[in-house]
């Protein structure tokens, strides 16, 4: 697999595999590796690395899966993204794994570690709760505090014990991974027709469901290529895309943004493989506590994230700046209380910054795509003629 | 049923209205008397703290629940859509912002003054958190403090959760409180108005607990939410709210002995048909329809997690003078809506038994999705354990655009003809045994 054609290809159907083929495969060639599912949208995956362990996203079922099971569980008002959860447990396409975190982003997510408490499914649950207060000795000694039991919960499967050698090398991969990431947004926002929004989208889904070495190494790959001219500009907008950190949007979303005229130059899709921003401390003594450090010194702005005193608005616009990019879109999940509460304050920023907007709700399986294509189009057309 | 007319107001009713009255007079005279003003949230509020420093409460979700029953929420809530926020959200955000957009009117007809704190004591609602980033951009001038409380996500409250919230307490809330009220944190001030706490919990768990008693001398949802108000919101600690539950449960004592049932607002009932444990939150916007269809089906709430959000006190756990802030901290982790879903199971299960309901009911809330999201599996689970008949309606808490009457009243009527017919049933299996 060295052909860009080909990574993108396996990417898509990586990305995509609801039975987590690859992630199985990897941990049956040894008796002591787990795997640790974990939701949107942000978990120290380097913790679950230095234990032996892989950590994989459960994002959803998308438009993959027809939910039927799931609805049964939850009532019409609750977004979809538990009930596709919840119908992926009960098919078994979860099987195999050994425990699931469950992070702070709202109270469905929260309830929902109850559920699979309740239905014992995996060897552990754990709601894994994000520090609100960011003073490094009350909010940092209580996050330390949340990863050392996700720690001990590992070590009670595989007997294997996070080790300091063993959570340096983690660091420094992740750190590779952040990197590569970054280099492949700031490529995009310069030159954003060398690499689409929706093949970006499947290369950083895929990176959740592999070992971070190999998404690495296909990251590396990637980026041989798209340093270097490709494909043809199109005369279209930039925009960020906010609002769909949890709950995905359907791929033939960011495709009907994209085919509406708006390069999408940065978003939230994947937040999780880009939340710390920049590199965390590597080669420490203390690991945990530099992982701690980089949650409370270098998260980016979430929902899911007390933020007074830098509010997720200004960052956004700021965030927009260093785009360059022309307009935002916001899209999210309906139903989705963490980023529809903070919506109008946003949207209140963009206007104080000059900073042109639409927003959109969508569910993780929408199928109907033309009044978005119509609405990011329009957009699109006015920036284009008037801004 | 009694006619409306004769029913009288208990002593308990005058001393709550009282209260209530005094508490709304001291917050439209705040500015004058120089009272410094903290808004809050109900579950996991740290009531004594602020009457230690000598502070008004005003809580957000109550001026929401009150202009739901003034049947103004409506109209606020479309006033928060205008201005951006979606349909999808909180209906309790929304109205509150509502009625900030149209004067902040309180229930008295008098503008409720301004924060001078918020005080975001973050307890079991995620959505807190979103609220008061909203209030601190509303009002851009009042200091805020933010206490985490971490979710009792492994069932139990560890030393180490304890730690960090009473560290946060001393970092990050005296301090505000010191700044804003102009006074030093007086401890033993907190200690005595803790133990007053403790004396009113005692009370309302023994109010609580005649429900056991059948017939039931009380209703623990729809008359419980009017009995939990002192000890849930600006009272607890206070002597006049252990007054209150004092006299509560001497008359409710007195009910049960002379076999008297509920009070409705159209009188007594005259016939207890049903039992029932009720799961949610209930409807504000059509409250007194909503319980109607309740009374006159002679179906009667004995227990209610509803009126555990600001504090599980039947489990045992009482505020503790002797060590404060632990106290706070543990108190705020306790309450319902921070408890994992386990937990709440095992609860409910508990007062199905011990309650010997007929029924366990879930009146499921589209704005809340902290009580809402996985009660279907609650429901089962109870169902299961129990072999009570389980029921399941939807309504909201202050959009009266969720709440259908025809459909309600429908779903109940169906409900407790289910009921009844078990009744019929297992009667005649016990006369055939």
């Amino acid at each position: 697999m060295n052909s860009l054609e080909e990574i993108l290809s396996w990417c898509e159907k990586t990305a995509f595999d609801l039975e987590f083929t690859h992630a199985k495969q990897w941990k049956s060639k040894d008796e002591k590796r787990v795997i640790v599912g974990y939701l949107p949208i942000y978990v120290p995956r380097e913790i679950i690395h230095a234990a032996n362990g892989i950590a994989v996203g459960i994002m959803g079922t998308g438009d993959r899966k027809q939910i039927i099971k799931g609805d049964a569980y939850y009532q019409s008002y609750i977004c979809h993204l538990p009930r596709g959860i919840i119908e992926m447990a009960l098919d078994n396409n979860l099987n195999g794994f050994d425990g699931f975190l469950f992070p702070a982003i709202c109270d469905c997510v929260r309830n929902l570690s109850g559920m699979f408490k309740l239905s014992k499914k995996g060897k552990f649950q754990r709601y894994f709760d994000y520090a609100q207060n960011f003073d490094p000795f009350i909010g940092g000694t209580f996050y330390k505090h949340e990863m050392e039991k996700v720690i001990d919960d590992i070590y009670n499967v595989n007997g294997v014990k996070a080790s300091v050698d063993g959570l340096n090398k983690a660091i420094k991969l992740y750190n590779i991974n952040r990197r590569l990431i970054e280099e492949i947004y700031d490529i995009r926002q310069k030159y954003p027709w060398r690499l689409s929004a929706v093949e970006t989208y499947h290369i950083l889904r895929a990176g959740i469901c592999i070992t971070v070495e190999e998404h690495n190494e296909m990251l590396q790959k990637i980026l041989n290529v798209i340093r270097n001219e490709r494909g043809e500009a199109m005369d279209n907008i930039r925009v960020v895309v906010s609002g769909s950190f949890c709950e995905q949007p359907p791929v033939g979303l960011i495709k009907s943004i994209e085919m509406a005229g708006c390069y999408i130059v940065d978003d939230d899709f994947m937040l999780g493989s880009r939340w710390i921003q920049g590199d965390i401390e590597e080669d420490t003594n203390d690991p945990l506590e530099a992982i701690t450090k980089a949650y409370l010194n270098q998260s980016t702005f979430a929902s899911c994230y007390y933020d007074v005193g830098n509010p997720k608005g200004k960052r956004l616009v700021e965030l927009v700046k260093r785009r360059e990019a022309d307009g935002v879109i916001f899209s999210a999940a309906s139903f989705c209380d963490p980023a529809l509460l903070d919506r109008p304050e946003m949207q209140k920023e963009c206007d104080a910054a000059g900073v042109p907007h639409i927003n959109f709700q969508y569910h993780e399986n929408t199928g109907q795509f033309k009044v978005i294509k119509e609405q990011a189009g329009t957009f699109s057309d006015s920036i284009k003629l008037w801004a | 049923m009694a006619n409306p007319k004769d029913a009288v107001k208990e002593k308990s009713m005058i001393i709550q209205k009282e209260m209530l009255a005094k508490q709304f007079n001291d917050l439209s005279k705040a500015k004058e008397t120089g009272k410094k003003v903290c808004y809050t949230f109900v579950p996991g509020n740290l009531i004594e703290l602020i009457l230690s420093f000598d502070m008004l409460p005003v809580y957000p979700e109550i001026n929401a629940l009150q202009s739901g029953m003034r049947k103004k929420s409506g109209g606020y809530i479309k006033d928060a859509e205008k201005m951006g926020h979606s349909e999808d959200v909180c209906t309790y955000v929304k109205c509150d912002i509502g009625m900030m957009l149209n004067g902040n009117i309180g229930p008295t007809g008098e503008k409720l003054p301004e924060p001078d704190l918020l005080l975001l004591s973050y307890t079991g609602c995620f959505t807190f958190l979103k609220w008061f980033e909203n209030l601190n951009r509303l009002y851009p001038n009042a200091e805020i403090a933010m206490l985490h409380t971490p979710y009792q996500e492994d069932g139990k409250i560890t030393k180490e959760q304890i730690d960090y919230m009473v560290k946060q307490l001393k970092e990050e809330v005296l301090p505000k409180f010191e700044k804003v009220s102009g006074k030093k944190f007086d401890s033993a001030r907190l200690s005595k108005l803790l133990s007053n706490s403790v004396q009113s919990e005692d009370y309302w768990v023994k109010v609580l607990q005649l429900a056991k008693i059948k017939p039931s001398p009380i209703d623990a949802y729809f008359a419980g939410v009017y009995y939990m108000g002192p000890i849930n919101t600006a009272f607890r600690g206070s002597d006049e709210c252990l007054e209150y539950y004092k006299e509560l449960y001497h008359e409710i004592k007195d009910r049960a002995e002379k076999k008297l049932l509920p009070v409705t607002p159209e009188g007594e009932m005259q016939k207890e048909r049903f039992r029932l444990v009720v799961e949610g939150p209930p409807n504000w916007t059509n409250f007194r329809e909503f319980w109607k269809i309740f009374y006159d089906m002679g179906a009667v709430i004995v227990a209610s997690t509803y009126t555990k959000v600001g504090g599980v006190y039947d489990l045992g756990y009482r505020q503790n003078p002797e060590e404060p802030l632990e106290s706070l901290a543990t108190y705020c982790m306790g309450c319902y809506t921070n408890l994992n879903l386990p937990q709440r199971v095992d609860l409910i299960e508990k007062y199905v038994k011990e309650y010997q309901a007929d029924g366990f009911l879930i009146n499921s809330i589209k704005s809340c999705n902290s009580f809402s999201a996985g009660q279907l599996m609650i429901m089962r689970e109870i169902e299961q354990r129990t072999g009570v008949p389980v029921g399941f309606i939807e309504s909201d808490l202050v959009d009266p655009r969720y709440f259908s009457y025809a459909n309600i009243k429908n779903r109940l009527e169906s409900y407790f003809q289910m009921l009844e017919q078990r009744k019929i049933i297992l009667s005649q299996e016990s006369v055939t045994v």
